[in-house]
């Protein structure tokens, strides 16, 4: 980018440079203004009273901004026969995320270390099942893993679906790991072993400190999918356990009478919140751990 | 400080031979090197002597212990590698007081060891900084640092200047040879350089394809290579390997070089022709400096005078090195700078009591020529 702009200032601007360029911030603009357009529908119709909506235009800016259907769609919003709001599924949705995504990528920053620095006989083979794990589609284990969760006594509990999303997400985090621990040299793994330390202690006191960018991928990766499921949240839990995005369907399909889209739309946002806050905070981490991993293996 | 026998010692990976039946032994307070060039097996072999690397045959012993089942920790050996390998996250002081901590060492004992050892590296003023914030020079330091800690039995060395710059690994060199000095520990050294081996080993193990090659001291080395691989290995520049045919007659036994003009009989001991050696191919091995401008005789020396005509003259400043064809084979000769020009022709003399025959089909010693 820097070389364009530099290119353009250096020599002088002529017709045909300046119509490439507007063509092109054009089509950028475009694009941008086509995909903010839902998120301004969203918080625009959150903030509407429900005749502005039954009025029409849903692109127009509210005409007396109110945080009514926030609080209604947190406090009071009906999911099937009860009215419960959203703010309990929020809850769920937390004890069970925060658990899985600290699990998941403990064991697969695990496993990638003893993938690359620990090597085995059959190494390659265990990596390569690894990989297929990636592959499964969710619908595939649905019936083995609700078997599975009836014998062990969790069916349609968090710690359930909780645990179904750490044996889900392991494939993927195992992978992150493997990736950018085989770029960390083997010398410091050896220098540890002549310096006394074992398999635990290199991995906590060398590996784990050195670890933070791909950490951060590995945790946005599993907090973004395990936030947004449905399916599995869907199949494996009911009621009051239920994720927030199980909620958010059930209080989008509860109708009685009209609908109140300005409260679906608050619930709709409140749900997509934490990952779009993981996003912005994170966000670049997320993108040079991606490239460092695959560039450096 | 301890002694280390590695015996027999075979290693196979898969189908390949990494070290094939290779026996050394390093005397407490020895400096061993280890010279070959990449993928001769010497790197491996000091994994095994570490315990990082399994081995397919053999025995290590160090203190006369069997250790071959122990783990590198059990070994009680301290270890420094090419790429140093300092912990990216700790500080210099963790580096260097990673080992006794795991090793339970109390915090004050660590901490007189880590300025003991920071005094002796001159690292006092960077004991709070991380390994990224350091130069090559001082990683390195560091490294030593790690492995000094600990006063263990064996140091083992894996290429520890090779990723210094010129001027710096010159340094270092001389710094680990005053270390060895003055602590008196047993070093094994692992080095590619010919130079590293020549300055640092009191004993040089040569190895080239998993096997050894010849085990000596430098000079010995130097001066007797056991064939014509270790003959160019050493010295630079090289041996010079002049290819000829031995001939008896009356006058004794000689070595008859092809020569642009009339071919050269070089006289050599007798005891080297036997009726039957008459006429087997060898080469004479010549070491640069041992040739040299024909007035310039000194007493020790047997001189055998010819005539060349020089090809190529490379002042270094010291010497002038001066290239010239004898019997079809390039010859360098570290002369006296001025000593000749290119195209000019000039009588020369080599020692003899300074050059090897080889057996130009096996490459191996037959003997001195005198």
């Amino acid at each position: 980018m820097s070389n364009s702009v530099s290119a353009s200032s250096g020599v002088g601007l002529n017709f045909g440079r300046i119509a490439g360029r507007v063509l092109v911030l054009g089509t950028l603009a475009l694009f941008v203004l086509y995909f903010l357009a839902p998120l301004f529908v969203m918080i625009t119709t959150s903030l509407k009273s429900m005749p502005e909506i039954r009025a029409g235009n849903i692109i127009s800016l509210p005409r007396d901004p109110s945080f009514e259907a926030w609080r209604v769609a947190w406090q009071e919003a009906c999911v099937g026969v009860e009215c419960p709001g959203i703010r309990g599924f929020y809850k769920n949705t937390f004890l069970m995320v925060i658990p899985a995504v600290t699990v998941s990528t403990l064991l697969g920053a695990i496993n990638g270390f003893a993938l690359t620095k620990y090597r085995f006989t059959g190494h390659r083979l265990v990596f390569g099942l690894f990989m297929f794990g990636c592959f499964i589609p969710h619908q595939a284990i649905i019936l083995p893993m609700a078997r599975a969760l009836g014998m062990m006594d969790l069916s349609g509990s968090l710690w359930g679906l909780a645990l179904v999303h750490t044996v889900y997400g392991i494939p993927f985090t195992t992978m992150f790991f493997r990736n950018y621990y085989i770029s960390i040299p083997q010398e410091l793994v050896k220098a540890a072993r002549v310096d006394g330390a074992g398999f635990f202690r290199i991995f906590w006191s060398i590996m784990l400190p050195i670890s933070a960018p791909i950490i951060i991928v590995s945790v946005i990766w599993q907090f973004t999918n395990i936030w947004n499921d449905f399916l599995f949240g869907a199949s494996f839990t009911y009621g009051a356990n239920a994720p927030i995005m199980v909620a958010l369907n059930n209080i989008v399909n509860t109708s009685t009478g009209e609908r109140p889209y300005n409260v679906h739309m608050a619930a709709a946002i409140m749900a997509a919140l934490p990952t779009l806050v993981i996003y912005v905070l994170a966000g670049r981490y997320f993108v040079r751990g991606l490239v460092a991993g695959s560039v450096k293996g | 400080m301890a002694s280390l026998v590695a015996q027999n010692i075979n290693k196979a990976f898969g189908g390949y031979t990494a070290l094939d039946n290779v026996t050394i032994e390093a005397k407490s307070g020895e400096f061993l090197v280890l010279l070959g060039p990449s993928g001769c097996g010497k790197s491996t072999l000091l994994s095994i002597i570490a315990g990082l690397e399994t081995l397919t045959d053999g025995e290590v012993l160090i203190d006369g212990e069997l250790v071959n089942h122990l783990d590198p920790k059990d070994r009680d050996i301290a270890m420094v590698f090419q790429s140093y390998a300092l912990y990216p996250s700790m500080t210099v002081r963790e580096n260097i007081s990673f080992g006794l901590k795991i090793r339970g060492v109390p915090k004050p004992q660590r901490e007189e060891a880590v300025q003991r050892v920071a005094k002796m590296l001159k690292l006092e003023s960077m004991l709070d900084r991380r390994p990224s914030q350091l130069s090559g020079g001082q990683r390195q330091r560091v490294a030593m640092g790690r492995a000094l800690v600990r006063d263990p039995k064996i140091f083992l060395f894996d290429e520890p200047l090779s990723n210094l710059d010129a001027k710096l690994r010159v340094e270092m060199r001389t710094e680990i040879k005053k270390l060895h000095s003055i602590l008196g520990v047993t070093i094994v050294y692992v080095t590619h350089d010919q130079i590293e081996a020549m300055t640092l080993a009191t004993k040089v193990v040569v190895m080239k394809e998993a096997r050894i090659q010849q085990i000596g001291t430098p000079q010995e080395i130097y001066d007797q290579p056991q064939n014509t691989y270790v003959a160019r290995f050493i010295g630079s520049p090289p041996m010079n390997l002049v290819p000829g045919s031995l001939e008896r007659s009356e006058g004794g036994t000689f070595v008859r070089v092809a020569s642009a003009s009339e071919a050269l009989h070089i006289p050599v001991s007798s005891d080297l022709g036997r009726p039957a050696d008459a006429g087997r191919e060898v080469f004479l091995g010549v070491r640069p400096e041992t040739i040299f401008e024909a007035n310039r005789t000194g007493p020790e020396v047997e001189p055998f005078r010819f005539d060349v005509k020089l090809d190529v003259i490379e002042p270094t400043g010291s010497d002038d090195l001066a290239i010239f064809d004898l019997g079809g084979q390039e010859v360098t000769a570290r002369l006296r700078p001025g000593s000749g020009t290119a195209g000019e022709q000039i009588a020369l003399a080599v020692d003899l009591n300074k050059a090897v025959l080889f057996d130009a089909r096996s490459g191996n010693r037959i003997g001195n020529v005198r």
